[in-house]
């Protein structure tokens, strides 16, 4: 069910938490909301949630206005970051709470709770229904409560930051299952999440929050070639942003109130000298410096009174050498 | 290289003896200390329940027995004690009622001006007791609230609030606003979700915040005094008027059956409150 917000406008005090938000979620996909912490995204989803109650502008699901509806009656099943487990429940009872308030035959219960760990895929831990939240992991804990969630077969799933209280190596594997869990079901889902890495691998659309706006919006793809301002292509990961623009040969030349923006990896390093390369963005520095990645080596180029970072396979000497970036993967704003 | 630190490392070892040595008799002095401030008295109390007769400059009671013992059986001591107890009992249950819904509202910021109200539980507190509650005395004789269990129930309860409303709202602080948005986003009402999710947790630390109730309505002796005597009499008054008519063995008796019930609910009550919730005593 496509979910949208019309001009949207939430404040707190003097702070405008959501500054006119109008956008759409669409039916069936999995949508990021992404931006760094205080730009709105989780007073957003809370206000999808009905926990937060907007000043002005309008939310609806599918064709229903949903803006003065009480957060029961919404049909859109939460996820929290901290879990929200009941700990005097077991799993078993955590997940058949909801589906007894909506009266389901007493007979279906257990069968639908079951389902919902087979979605999950927590069918597969022995005896997993009758323990306690505090007795498995924090990846299982985030298993049931998405478990707790889909078992109602709401219409929307919201989703608050769900993974950002994983340590790294689950936080990926419950990544990928959440993405399998959503295509699966087919459910509108809406991501809330600061990592935009996070964002971009797992959805079909990714929002970029602002203070209060939406910055850009977009396939993740499309969003990350062509980012509309300096604050988007920042956020979703350019190395380097300096305060510089481009004469007329391409040369990088020091520019006061204009930012030049480009990614480490879009960088090939040459010899000094010679003449300007054609249709490309260059400028010639020092290597000052190589830190071995793993996958690579980072260069460190001190260039004019800046230093730029660049990606290479291979290990160079220090001196002089020339960066050469093509224009198209070179963003620069006024 | 290896050599060379094995026999380094030896006076290591030894300097543990005299440290050893020395932190064995600091914990002993401590012991002992404890034990002659916590013991020492009780024994003298316990001494003087038993002595019969003693006269200055025995150091030991000439005469010991249970004559005073007997008297617990007895009218004046067992009333004060039950009457004592269904006060306490009394209280504890109104506080309960009060109290839950308060600091519930302050815990979740949705009362109206909550920190002020969280404030008025304190304020008795901040002034020497003797005169708030001879002022409170004063207003009960108009009432015609004085002499009355009523009276005396009204009296525990400004002391008493002050201990649940602060412990509670604690406790209702604890306890994730989250656990509760997640049973409201599946459909529960607010009430269902109050009784089935934030009451079973709170559990604990209600019990833990009544019991501090009842042990200080049982052990309450300023207010009684002013408010109840002679007509409502409860143990530490009762104490209090026996060891004026210089009974110090009844005195003695009634202070030590008044021990027990104080330290068998402090033991259970350690094992449901949370330092977090005394430590947030006061903080608004």
């Amino acid at each position: 069910m496509e979910v949208r917000v019309e001009n949207l406008v939430k404040r707190y005090g003097q702070v405008r938490a959501l500054d006119g938000v109008t956008q759409a979620f669409p039916s069936g996909a999995l949508t990021a909301v992404v931006g760094p912490s205080g730009c709105g995204k989780t007073t957003l989803l809370r206000s999808l949630a009905g926990f937060v109650t907007p000043d002005a502008g309008r939310i609806l699901m599918g064709d229903r206005d949903v803006t003065g509806v009480m957060p029961q009656a919404r049909d859109a099943a939460m996820v929290f970051q901290s879990y929200a487990l009941w700990p005097h429940m077991t799993v078993f009872e955590n997940i058949a709470f909801a589906l007894r308030l909506r009266k389901v035959p007493r007979g279906d219960v257990a069968g639908r709770v079951g389902e919902a760990l087979e979605l999950v895929e927590l069918d597969r831990v022995p005896g997993v229904e009758r323990r306690r939240p505090r007795e498995l992991s924090g990846g299982q804990q985030q298993r049931v409560a998405l478990a707790r969630a889909v078992a109602v077969r709401p219409k929307v799933l919201l989703l608050d930051e769900p993974l950002s209280n994983l340590d790294a190596k689950i936080r990926h594997r419950v990544r990928v299952e959440i993405r399998a869990l959503q295509r699966r079901t087919g459910i509108t889902a809406i991501y809330v999440t600061h990592d935009q890495e996070e964002a971009m691998s797992i959805a079909d659309m990714v929002v970029v929050m602002d203070s209060g706006r939406v910055a850009q919006a977009g396939r993740p793809e499309e969003v990350y070639a062509s980012p509309r301002d300096a604050f988007v292509a920042e956020f979703l990961g350019a190395t380097n942003v300096l305060s510089a623009g481009i004469d007329p040969s391409g040369r990088i030349v020091p520019a006061e109130g204009s930012r030049l923006i480009f990614r480490a990896e879009d960088i090939e390093m040459l010899p000094s000298g010679g003449p300007p390369p054609e249709g490309a963005v260059w400028a010639d520095g020092e290597l000052v410096d190589m830190l071995f990645l793993g996958a690579g080596y980072r260069a460190y180029v001190q260039v004019g009174g800046e230093v730029v970072m660049a990606d290479r396979r291979t290990l160079l000497p220090r001196g002089p050498v020339r960066l050469v970036v093509p224009r198209e993967k070179t963003y620069l704003f006024g | 290289m290896e050599g060379r630190r094995a026999p380094g490392s030896k006076p290591q070892a030894r300097g543990r003896g005299p440290r050893g040595l020395g932190a064995i008799i600091g914990r002993t002095a401590l012991v002992a200390i404890l034990l002659a401030v916590i013991v020492g008295p009780l024994l003298g109390l316990v001494l003087w329940s038993v002595a019969e007769r003693w006269y200055w400059p025995a150091v030991f009671p000439q005469q010991i027995g249970t004559k005073y013992w007997a008297r617990i059986t007895q009218g004046d001591l067992l009333g004060a004690l039950t009457r004592g107890v269904s006060i306490a009992l009394v209280t504890t249950a109104a506080a309960l009622v009060t109290s839950v819904p308060i600091a519930y509202g302050a815990a979740r910021a949705r009362l109206p001006l909550g920190p002020v109200v969280l404030m008025l539980f304190l304020l008795p507190q901040a002034f020497p007791q003797l005169p708030v509650f001879a002022s409170a005395a004063v207003l009960f004789y108009r009432w015609n609230l004085a002499g009355t269990f009523l009276g005396v129930v009204l009296i525990h309860l400004v002391g008493g609030l002050v201990y649940s409303v602060w412990t509670m709202t604690a406790v209702f602080r604890a306890i994730g606003e989250e656990i509760e948005e997640a049973a409201i986003n599946l459909g529960a009402s607010f009430t269902r979700t109050f009784f089935r999710i934030t009451l079973p947790l709170a559990l604990p630390g209600v019990v833990a915040s009544s019991i501090l109730v009842f042990i200080y309505s049982l052990d309450e002796f300023t207010g009684t005094l002013l408010v109840g005597a002679p007509y409502v009499t409860t143990l530490p008054v009762y104490m209090y008027t026996a060891s004026l008519g210089y009974e110090l063995q009844i005195a003695s008796v009634t202070a030590l059956v008044l021990m027990i019930p104080g330290v068998v609910l402090l033991v259970a009550m350690e094992r449901f409150l949370r330092a977090e919730y005394l430590a947030f005593f006061g903080r608004l």
